[in-house]
């Protein structure tokens, strides 16, 4: 006895001893046991990714609310972009393969969930590929607008345009090379199963940023 | 013989570092490291802020003296001005923001949850890279042509979104600072996912939310509100940018002249950019503060040998302040022309802060009534910190009402509030940090003395420098003129002008005798052991410094809160957190000495 409590000082690990004691965010402590203890449990990843959210959802509230604002700003100088310049059709289009690609993502999650590796790698692949036609169909939206004439200077409306579809743009690249990451690139720490958590999770928030976004666009250049 | 080797508390060993200079110091992914090069990084800063403000006090007292480092001798209005932005700039993001949370809050807030390293240690490593970078690129303005931009910390459109033509340092110089503002956002987003994910997930057994130390509240709050705040901030310089280098009018009206220029621009709205601006610059001050009331509701509770006075509202107020920060943004801008009714809802807002701001003062005052209080340096620092809150605090109450703010908002009344609240308030907090954890950061310990004379100058001296302030701020004393000479009734402000330059001139050399202390006690101070002040909290049950995983291979486990001095029965007056019930009436010897 006095041999074990030499290793094992009193008040320190003690399983069952005071209980896991985590406080009201649930969980059970730091997951893995103690030979993990230097790597945090893949909770802290989803919780991570979970937390980088809010703060991206901060960016494209700011972005949305200044073209609220500036849109209703006293001084006035707002030129809707209206249905004849707004790309509309190509963004519903995109729309829908951006909608597609969450549905294949999510179809992917669950052939990994029932270890069925091959239809997984498909189905992952496909949603990378279905983002890579979307950002390919926001370029051509972008051609169009500028063969109207609408450039990123020519009106707050515009500007607005270019700047809140470059912007989740660039998020969704980064979610296309979060994909690839995926498949490709083997982690010490990160475990499959949570980075095809982190990475759809990504994904589809920047859906539902795009859904937001695209009706933003539409109410604001009517 | 089993009584003796149950001895209390982790019996730490040292696991290896990375060896190499490089992976060891520069580039480590060691929290501790990384909260020593924060904290460095904030003492360079703080090296410049505190110059550059020298330099202005210098000016506004003696306008005609000849400075040899300037060309032509006589410093220019715009110079003087590139002098208030950097002061600014710098002080609030590379210090206030950076020392308290990037570097006590790094390197203390996973210890005292029991967690060997933050959640994700190559990001922090990342957080600390890209705020380095921010800040050399902030420095940069300063030799780029033109020098350094003359915007003001708050880089208000037009003036800041039009280039060169607005003034000298408008040019390079502000498109520097935008960009260093843009990677510390970048930096500061990082950096709170780390703290928040961290807190969460990352928490010893037993370590429930109401067992953890305040200062870990104060980083978590504040960590909540820099991921709701920077974003903001950096949607906002990357439309300013976008007005400055791409042609467009976020923030530029129509009909726009300057210098005689007109300028082709249309359709956009500067107060849309305040908006932005204060959406984030109102979190900000409280990003810099409530580590701060953290630090010295700890430090409070451990020299007073009493609990923390209401732990529960302690807590729950620093939620409230975070909480009501967000909405407040408009009582920067009573002066912008906004309709009333929004004014009085800013006004009523603003007030409501003071509730839980009271709430935590008189917590205060009740932790330390009745205590066996012992004045050590890190207590005479958090009780100033208390003190110029309350100063600093109170002149935010007039300014809150628009009314009153109307007359006051141009003038030095305003440079005094938040220089007491939030500027040497904040920096109080962080030399309260700074004696108390210094013996466990380095394992030696500062010199007492020097500490305690360092105090006194620096309290005498920030009051003399601040408090008259206020008086010809309410008679009516410009803000950000470079000359008061030039009007009549300007210059019957001189004398104060030249009592303020002194003190400020005196309080700058007594910061000599901190930088003496810091780097003499580095070296040659005296050796600390594990636990000097007797806290209770985790990071004091450990060695000094501690091992790399923080506890040697030990996972601690927690069974009471955070401060429980003087409790009854106890064996002795403060029992550390990681201490079981069957053991704390046996005394804590173990826990004390850390071995």
């Amino acid at each position: 006895m006095a041999a074990s409590a030499v290793k094992e000082p009193i008040g320190i690990s003690g399983a069952g001893r005071g209980g896991n004691g985590r406080g009201s965010f649930g969980g059970d402590g730091r997951g893995g046991g103690s030979s993990a203890r230097s790597v945090p449990p893949q909770r802290t990843y989803v919780t991570g990714m979970g937390v980088a959210l809010g703060g991206i959802l901060m960016f494209f509230m700011a972005l949305v609310s200044a073209l609220v604002v500036r849109k209703g700003a006293p001084s006035g100088g707002w030129q809707a972009l209206g249905t004849a310049h707004l790309p509309w059709r190509i963004l519903t289009l995109d729309t829908l393969i951006l909608l597609a690609s969450s549905a294949t993502l999510a179809r992917a999650h669950n052939r990994f969930r029932a270890h069925d590796d091959e239809a997984f790698s498909h189905w992952w692949g496909v949603t990378a590929i279905l983002g890579v036609f979307f950002l390919g169909g926001q370029l051509l939206a972008w051609r169009e607008l500028a063969a109207a004439g609408m450039y990123l200077a020519t009106n707050p409306s515009s500007s607005f345009f270019y700047v809140l579809t470059a912007a989740h743009g660039l998020h969704l690249l980064g979610g296309i090379v979060g994909l690839l990451a995926v498949a490709f690139y083997k982690t010490r720490r990160l475990s499959r199963g949570t980075a095809i958590s982190v990475a759809s999770l990504y994904w589809h928030f920047m859906d539902g940023i795009w859904l937001c976004l695209f009706l933003v666009l539409l109410a604001g250049n009517r | 013989m089993s009584a003796e080797q149950q001895s209390i508390g982790p019996v730490p060993h040292r696991v290896e570092a990375p060896q190499g200079f490089l992976r060891r110091y520069l580039f480590s992914t060691d929290h501790k490291v990384i909260g020593i090069q924060y904290f460095f990084l904030a003492l360079t800063a703080v090296t410049v802020g505190i110059v550059l403000s020298l330099l202005m006090r210098f000016h506004l007292a003696w306008p005609n003296v000849h400075l040899p480092f300037i060309n032509g001798g006589l410093m220019r209005p715009e110079q003087y001005l590139a002098l208030v932005t950097m002061h600014g700039t710098i002080m609030i993001f590379f210090v206030l923001t950076t020392a308290p949370q990037g570097g006590f809050g790094n390197y203390f807030l996973p210890i005292q949850i029991g967690a060997a390293d933050m959640a994700f240690p190559r990001l922090n490593m990342l957080s600390f890279w890209l705020t380095f970078l921010a800040f050399v690129c902030m420095l940069t303005a300063f030799v780029v042509p033109g020098g350094a931009p003359i915007s003001g910390w708050t880089a208000y459109p037009p003036l800041s979104a039009l280039g060169e033509v607005t003034g000298p340092g408008e040019g390079m110089g502000q498109t520097m600072w935008i960009v260093s503002i843009g990677i510390f956002c970048l930096a500061s987003l990082l950096g709170s996912i780390n703290f928040i994910t961290t807190t969460i997930d990352m928490r010893a057994p037993g370590m429930t939310l109401m067992r953890l130390p305040l200062t870990v509240w104060a980083w978590f709050v504040t960590a909540i509100l820099s991921l709701l705040s920077f974003g903001v901030l950096l949607a906002a310089v990357v439309l300013l940018l976008l007005d400055r280098s791409a042609g467009t009018s976020f923030f530029l009206p129509a009909g726009l002249s300057v210098n005689g220029e007109l300028q082709m621009r249309a359709g956009g709205w500067p107060l849309l950019w305040q908006h932005l601006f204060w959406f984030f610059g109102h979190p900000e001050v409280y990003i810099a503060i409530l580590p701060g009331m953290g630090v010295a509701s700890h430090v409070l509770s451990n020299f007073s040998r009493k609990p923390i006075f209401g732990y529960r509202a302690m807590a729950v107020s620093l939620c409230a302040i975070g909480f009501l920060g967000f909405l407040v943004w408009g009582h920067h801008m009573f002066v912008s022309g906004m309709n009333p009714y929004s004014g009085l809802a800013f006004s009523v807002l603003t007030l409501s802060i003071a509730v839980p701001s009271a709430v935590k003062t008189f917590n205060w005052l009740g932790t330390i009534w009745g205590g066996k209080l012992q004045f050590e340096t890190p207590m005479l620092f958090a009780i100033g910190f208390v003190s110029f809150f309350v100063t600093g605090g109170l002149s935010g109450i007039f300014l809150a009402q628009p009314a009153l703010d109307t007359v006051l908002h141009a003038t030095y009344y305003v440079v005094a509030h938040f220089h007491l609240v939030m500027g040497v308030a904040a920096i109080f907090g962080i030399f309260a940090a700074t004696y108390y954890w210094f013996p466990k950061m380095f394992g030696r310990r500062m010199s007492e003395p020097l500490g305690k004379l360092h105090f006194w100058l620096t309290f005498a001296g920030a009051y003399c420098i601040f408090m008259p302030m206020h008086f010809i701020g309410a008679a009516g004393a410009v803000r950000r003129y470079a000359d008061d000479t030039g009007a009549s009734y300007l210059t019957a402000f001189q004398p104060v002008h030249l009592f303020m330059t002194i003190a400020a001139l005196v309080t700058g050399a007594a910061q000599l005798i901190f930088f003496y202390n810091f780097f003499r006690s580095l070296k040659n101070g005296a050796r600390a052991d594990a636990n000097p002040w007797r806290a209770t909290t985790l990071e004091w049950t450990t060695a000094s410094p501690p091992p790399l995983d923080n506890f040697g291979g030990i996972f601690p486990s927690v069974y009471r809160g955070p401060y429980e001095y003087s409790v009854p029965g106890a064996a002795e007056d403060f029992i550390p957190q990681n201490l079981s019930p069957e053991q704390s009436m046996q005394g804590n010897e173990g826990a004390r000495s850390g071995r």
